[in-house]
C-alpha cells in the first residue's frame, strides 16, 4: 500500500493535537516564562519520542494477523470516538472546540498561580502546564504513528508525517503569536476519525481472517462508505430537537456519560 | 492504589471513551467474525462494518436522545 494516506493521516490527526498543544505553550509562555515553558515543552517531546522509539520497532515484531486484529479493534474504538464527537459537535449537541476561550482560560489560571521555583525549572507552573498539555496531546498521536506505522510495516513514514505537522502548527504559531483559532478543528477530527475507524474495520476483519473483496483496493470503498454513514448521520441529527449551540452547554454531561 | 486506579482510569478514557457499549460491539464484532471465518468457513467481511455503522448510530441516538429530552 502507498506511504501517502499513512502520511497524510497521521499529519492531519498530529496537526489537531499540536494545535490544541499549542494553545496551552501560548498560555504559558505569554503569562508566565518562556524558559520553563520550553523546558516542559521539550521534556515532553523527549518522553514521547522515547515511547515511540521504544514501542514501534517492538511492536513490529508481532505477528501481522495477531496486530492487525488487535491494532484494528483499538482503531476502530478509538476511531468512533473522535466521530462520535465530531458528529455531536457538528449537529450542535456537543460544543464546538473554541482554541480562543480555551486560551483565555488558561491565562486566567497562569495569571493565579503563584510563583515557585524547583532546581533547574524558574517557573514551575510554566514548566507543568506546558509538560502537561505537550504530553497529554502528543500521546494521541503516539497512538495514531505506532498502529499505523506497525501496520503498513512503516513506522519511519508515520514519524514523518507527524513531524511536518508540529513544524508547520509551530511556525504558523510563532508567525501569528496567537492560538491557531480559524483553523477547523472539528472538520479536521471528523476526517481523522473517518480515517482511523476505516483502517480500523479493513485491519481489524483481516486479522479476525477476512479475505476483503479486491484485497487493499476494498479501503478505497471502504473510507467513502465511512464517510457517507457519518455525513448521513450528521444530516438525520441535525433535524432533531436539542441540536443546538444553545442547548449544547447544557447537555454537555448527558452527552458524556 | 489511589496511583494505579488513576492510571486505569486515564487509559480508560484515553482509549475507550465516553460510550463503553461502542468497544464491547467492536471487540464482539470481531470475535464473531473470526468464528464464522474460522469455524463456519464463511468470508464475513462485511460482518464488522455493519456492527460498526450500527454501534455508531445506536451511541448517537443514545447521547442525542438524553440531550433531547433535557432541553
Amino acid at each position: 500500500m502507498n506511504a501517502l494516506p499513512l502520511i497524510l493521516t497521521v499529519f492531519v490527526a498530529c496537526a489537531v493535537e499540536a494545535i490544541e498543544a499549542l494553545t496551552i505553550v501560548l498560555a504559558a509562555g505569554l503569562t508566565r516564562e518562556w524558559r520553563s515553558t520550553f523546558q516542559g515543552m521539550a521534556l515532553a517531546l523527549v518522553v514521547l519520542a522515547v515511547i515511540v522509539a521504544a514501542l514501534g520497532p517492538t511492536i513490529t515484531l508481532l505477528p501481522l494477523t495477531a496486530l492487525r486484529l488487535v491494532v484494528g479493534a483499538l482503531l476502530a474504538i478509538f476511531g468512533l470516538q473522535w466521530l462520535r464527537k465530531a458528529i455531536l459537535r457538528a449537529t450542535g449537541y456537543k460544543s464546538l472546540h473554541d482554541e480562543a476561550s480555551a486560551f483565555l482560560r488558561e491565562v486566567t489560571a497562569a495569571k493565579a498561580a503563584a510563583p515557585s521555583s524547583r532546581g533547574r525549572v524558574h517557573d514551575w507552573y510554566a514548566f507543568t502546564l506546558s509538560f502537561k498539555g505537550v504530553l497529554l496531546e502528543g500521546l494521541e498521536v503516539v497512538f495514531i504513528v505506532i498502529t499505523f506505522g506497525a501496520n503498513q510495516r512503516d513506522v519511519g513514514a508515520a514519524v514523518i508525517g507527524a513531524a511536518a505537522a508540529i513544524v508547520v502548527v509551530t511556525v504558523t504559531g510563532i508567525a501569528v503569536r496567537a492560538p491557531l483559532a480559524k483553523v477547523p478543528e472539528n472538520a479536521m477530527k471528523f476526517a481523522v476519525g473517518i480515517m482511523l475507524t476505516s483502517f480500523g474495520i479493513f485491519w481489524g476483519a483481516e486479522g479476525a481472517g477476512v479475505s476483503w473483496p479486491g484485497n487493499d483496493a476494498a479501503l478505497l470503498v471502504l473510507v467513502p462508505v465511512v464517510a457517507v454513514v457519518a455525513l448521513g448521520y450528521t444530516v438525520l441529527l441535525r433535524g432533531r430537537p436539542g441540536s443546538s449551540p444553545a442547548a449544547a452547554a447544557a447537555t454537555e454531561k448527558a452527552v458524556s456519560s | 492504589m489511589k496511583r494505579l486506579r488513576s492510571i486505569g482510569a486515564f487509559w480508560y478514557d484515553f482509549v475507550v471513551g465516553d460510550d463503553w457499549r461502542v468497544a464491547v460491539v467492536v471487540v464482539a464484532a470481531l470475535a464473531l467474525t473470526a468464528l464464522l471465518v474460522h469455524a463456519a468457513g464463511v468470508n464475513a467481511w462485511w460482518l464488522v462494518p455493519a456492527c460498526v455503522f450500527a454501534a455508531l448510530g445506536w451511541s448517537l441516538h443514545r447521547a442525542t436522545s438524553r440531550a433531547a429530552a433535557r432541553s
